[in-house]
């Protein structure tokens, strides 16, 4: 039955429904509601909710509790985020599963709690240091808040890597109707954990390999696991991209205005299309590239100065013109806004 | 150094030692493995120099284990600092953690496996400099985690960089002129400082300064580690401990350092040694999942006509006011309708600082196809609950659009928009109910009455379900019959507020 809900406590509702029992957290706007949607639920799931003393601290109890096996997770929003970067590399040099949301709000610094998606950077090339990548999935609405979570943990397990669920401030604090159902889940076997057990006495969850041939060997592993998740792993949506003469590309709340926006550009007689990237990393650039061959032009709209683009162009490499338009601060395009840009700026019906 | 002890050598050291009436070990416990794989050349030996406290400490705790049979539920972290290789030597579960964070990862790891024994291992750079948060943290909350922190003055591994707890006019590479109280403050004692928590239940600084306070230790560590296997709470064992290296010292005379010169500034004590407490506070009851989620709850009202023919394909209002006038649930309790009328719908609220004071909006969307944009440039309805809003947000009303006003008459200077406004004074009809609180309720009667564009009775399931308060119930229903009666007696007849905003 569909329950009207805000997109982050879809987030916790869907992390519960994938076996997560484990929630670390520090509370910030405009993803706090996560943290208390968890300090709701988990205790009555039998579960574990710990508000911990710093996004620090919160993301190496993530990291302590993936080491012994758990299903865990944590959010936070921009400058906790950042605080966490270290841990999360440290996850990814360990190679350990874990969840970590991000409702982006404006940056940099303090910058404000309004919705924005400029911490695309941080999450997709990395941020912390290193050699590694995060799995990176960007839902659109409240119903994918739930769906993607419960990805981002099979995901986690299956590859063994941090798996960021970026959403923004709207995304975040919206309600709509959520449909979900229990379903029994099988949670992978993590024989490598350490759990104290004579099993598990052996193991050891470490990302220090002093040796340079040992570390570059270990890197070439993870690139390994990047490589295959790269084939195999992207995800994207196509919103009546068959006849498309101009192509929008955006994501979470973005999409949401682009898909309005190609409604009503087509109204207006202009044959547009919407190419959504759900998963940010990997990037869909095949399916892209395959979207772009047939259009005009390009138009990536974002709630930043420009970063996704970056990887669009990759994408589409100089085979189509690829504009790029950009609202931050909290402000979130309307669909007047990018009909004129797509008007008006790129010219496309001139 | 020569790694092995003739025999002769070993039988008369035994034997001064049983006379002073200790006990005996040199054999290698079993908790430590056969062989040490951290140097490929010299397995039998330890990375950590010669005369180092660590090698001791460790010694102390793998008895400890192997005595207490704890070696197959034991999960020991690592720090970032000498001890970073701790888990070269010890035969159990390892975790290595990142600088000063290992109590924010062994608190997570002891709750994931609440019957284990989860050590915490750390130096002073990593637990009382970058870590000092997270120790203290852990310690409050009494984590039923052991805490080994082990304290030589400086930082070892970096090279000899000035610790939180280095001597004052203690020189090292980072104090180069001896410590200063006045550029570089106090050495901080961690045990003294985790003893005024009230959450540890055992706090002891112990040397491993000569042999006699090593026995000491030795039951230090020991207590510990039962208190943690009892499930007692939070110990803590902090072990002043020489650095022959960094300190340029012989082993000899790094003990004699620790016992002259440290002693005296960290003195050994027990600091808590308190009986377990009994918490009485509860956890919640567990339920089934379904349950807690609300998957499958349904509505009391059950869902009304799913099948109710929308005039509409897409509506949308804008919902504003002051903060505390049940804006967004205003905005919500119409979502909560359109869902249980089959539609698609999205509510977005303005939040944040805004929501916490002054003004409050928030979008709602109501349609029979997949909802692109929940924001909404063009609201067809705009509910103003104050003139703030009305002023701000009705040039913004699609044309053809409509206004319902929260007053009697409009603004004296109000230039009209190209939208139909109707005024009603719902909060003085919502007062003279009995609550100024349900004006939001009147003007939900009056939006539906007008735009007919969600059942009334909708409405009242939704209330029933969502609104808890019991005395707000009556007040609710009447409130919105108020609204809805009031476009019926007043506006559709045409009696008080006309299409140009004033009164007639």
């Amino acid at each position: 039955m569909r329950q009207l809900c805000k997109g982050n406590v879809a987030i916790v509702k869907g992390a519960i429904l994938a076996g997560c029992r484990a929630y670390y957290g520090y509370p910030i706007t405009p993803a706090s509601e996560i943290a208390e949607a968890a300090a709701l639920y988990m205790p009555q799931v039998g579960g574990t909710f710990l508000q911990a003393e710093s996004e620090v601290a919160a993301i190496n109890m993530v990291y302590g509790a993936a080491a012994a096996g758990a299903r865990v997770m944590t959010a936070s929003s921009g400058p906790g985020v950042s605080l966490m970067q270290e841990g999360i590399s440290y996850c990814a040099g360990a190679e350990l599963p874990c969840v970590i949301v991000d409702v982006v709000r404006g940056g940099p610094g303090l910058g404000n709690i309004a919705p924005e998606q400029s911490d695309y950077f941080a999450m997709v090339k990395g941020g912390g240091h290193g050699n590694y990548r995060n799995f990176v999935l960007a839902p659109a609405s409240v119903q994918e808040m739930a769906e993607l979570t419960m990805l981002a943990f099979e995901l986690a397990d299956k590859y063994r890597n941090p798996v960021i669920v970026m959403a923004d401030g709207f995304i975040g604090q919206m309600m709509e109707p959520l449909d979900l159902e229990d379903r029994e889940i099988t949670l992978p076997e993590k024989p490598w954990a350490v759990k104290g057990t004579p099993q598990t006495r052996a193991n050891l969850i470490s990302s220090i390999f002093l040796e340079p041939d040992q570390l570059e060997a270990h890197q070439r592993k993870l690139e390994a696991k990047y490589q295959r998740a790269q084939q195999v792993e992207t995800r994207h949506e196509l919103y009546e991209c068959d006849d498309a003469e101009v192509l929008l590309v955006g994501y979470g709340i973005t999409s949401r205005v682009l898909r309005s926006a190609v409604e009503a550009a087509r109204r207006n007689g202009l044959k547009a299309g919407l190419f959504r990237p759900i998963t940010l990393w990997p990037f869909p650039s095949k399916e892209l590239a395959q979207a772009a061959a047939k259009v005009e032009k390009v138009l990536v709209v974002e709630l930043s100065n420009g970063q996704m683009v970056e990887d669009v162009r990759l994408a589409v490499n100089g085979r189509v013109p690829v504009e790029f338009f950009g609202r931050t601060g909290g402000n979130v395009p309307s669909v007047e806004e990018v009909n004129i840009e797509l008007t008006q700026r790129l010219g496309v019906l001139a | 150094m020569p790694t092995e002890l003739s025999e002769e050598v070993v039988k008369e050291a035994v034997e001064q030692h049983e006379e002073l009436g200790f006990e005996v070990i040199h054999e290698k416990s079993p908790v430590f493995y056969d062989r040490f794989e951290r140097k490929s050349d010299l397995q039998g030996q330890t990375h950590y120099c010669p005369g180092c406290g660590h090698g001791v400490a460790h010694k102390l705790i793998a008895e400890a284990l192997a005595d207490l049979g704890l070696q197959d539920k034991t999960i020991f972290v690592s720090p970032v600092g000498c001890s970073v290789f701790a888990y070269y030597y010890f035969d159990v579960g390892n975790v290595q953690l990142a600088h000063g964070r290992a109590p924010a990862g062994a608190t997570a790891i002891k709750r994931t496996c609440p019957d284990k024994i989860v050590i915490s291992y750390q130096g002073d750079g990593d637990l009382a400099a970058i870590g000092t948060a997270e120790i203290i943290h852990a310690a409050n909350r009494g984590e039923k985690i052991t805490v080994f922190f082990v304290n030589n003055a400086v930082y070892g591994m970096t090279g000899g960089q000035m610790a939180p707890t280095t001597l004052i006019g203690q020189k090292s590479t980072t104090s180069p002129f001896g410590r200063r109280p006045s550029n570089e403050g106090y050495p901080l004692h961690m045990a003294e400082l985790i003893a005024t928590l009230e959450a540890p239940v055992y706090v002891e600084r112990v040397a491993l300064s000569d042999n006699k306070n090593i026995m000491k230790a030795r039951r230090a560590v020991r207590k510990a580690l039962e208190l943690q296997r009892d499930g007692v709470g939070f110990s803590f064992v902090e072990i002043l401990s020489p650095c022959p290296t960094i300190w340029a010292k012989d082993p000899v005379e790094a003990r004699k350092w620790v016992a002259e010169k440290m002693i005296p500034v960290f003195p050994l004590n027990v600091f808590r040694d308190k009986k377990p407490e009994a918490l009485t506070d509860t956890a919640p009851p567990i339920r089934p999942v379904r349950e807690v989620l609300e998957l499958g709850t349904k509505s009391t009202g059950a869902d009304v006509t799913p099948h109710h023919a929308h005039h509409f394909k897409e509506f949308t209002v804008k919902v504003a006011g002051f903060g505390g006038q049940g804006v967004l649930l205003l905005g919500q309790l119409l979502t909560e309708m359109g869902m249980r009328e089959g539609l698609e719908v999205s509510w977005l609220p303005s939040y944040g600082p805004e929501m916490r004071s002054g003004s409050a909006n928030c979008h709602v969307t109501l349609s029979r196809e997949r909802i692109g944009s929940p924001l909404i440039s063009h609201p067809d309805v705009l509910v103003a609950l104050n003139e703030i809003s009305l002023r701000k947000f009705a040039s913004q009303v699609a044309p053809g659009g409509f206004i319902l006003y929260n007053a009697e008459r409009l603004p004296a200077d109000f230039t009209l928009p190209q939208a139909r406004i109707v005024c009603l004074p719902a909060s003085e009809i919502a007062d003279k109910l009995g609550s100024i609180k349900a004006t939001n309720m009147v003007m939900l009667g009056a939006l539906l009455e007008e735009t007919e564009c969600l059942l009334p009775a909708t409405a009242l399931n939704v209330l029933r379900d969502k609104i808890k308060k019991v005395a707000m119930m009556e007040v609710n229903d009447q409130a919105v019959a108020a609204g809805r009666d009031f476009i019926d007696h007043y506006v559709r007849v045409g009696a008080v507020t006309q299409p140009d905003g004033f009164a007639g």
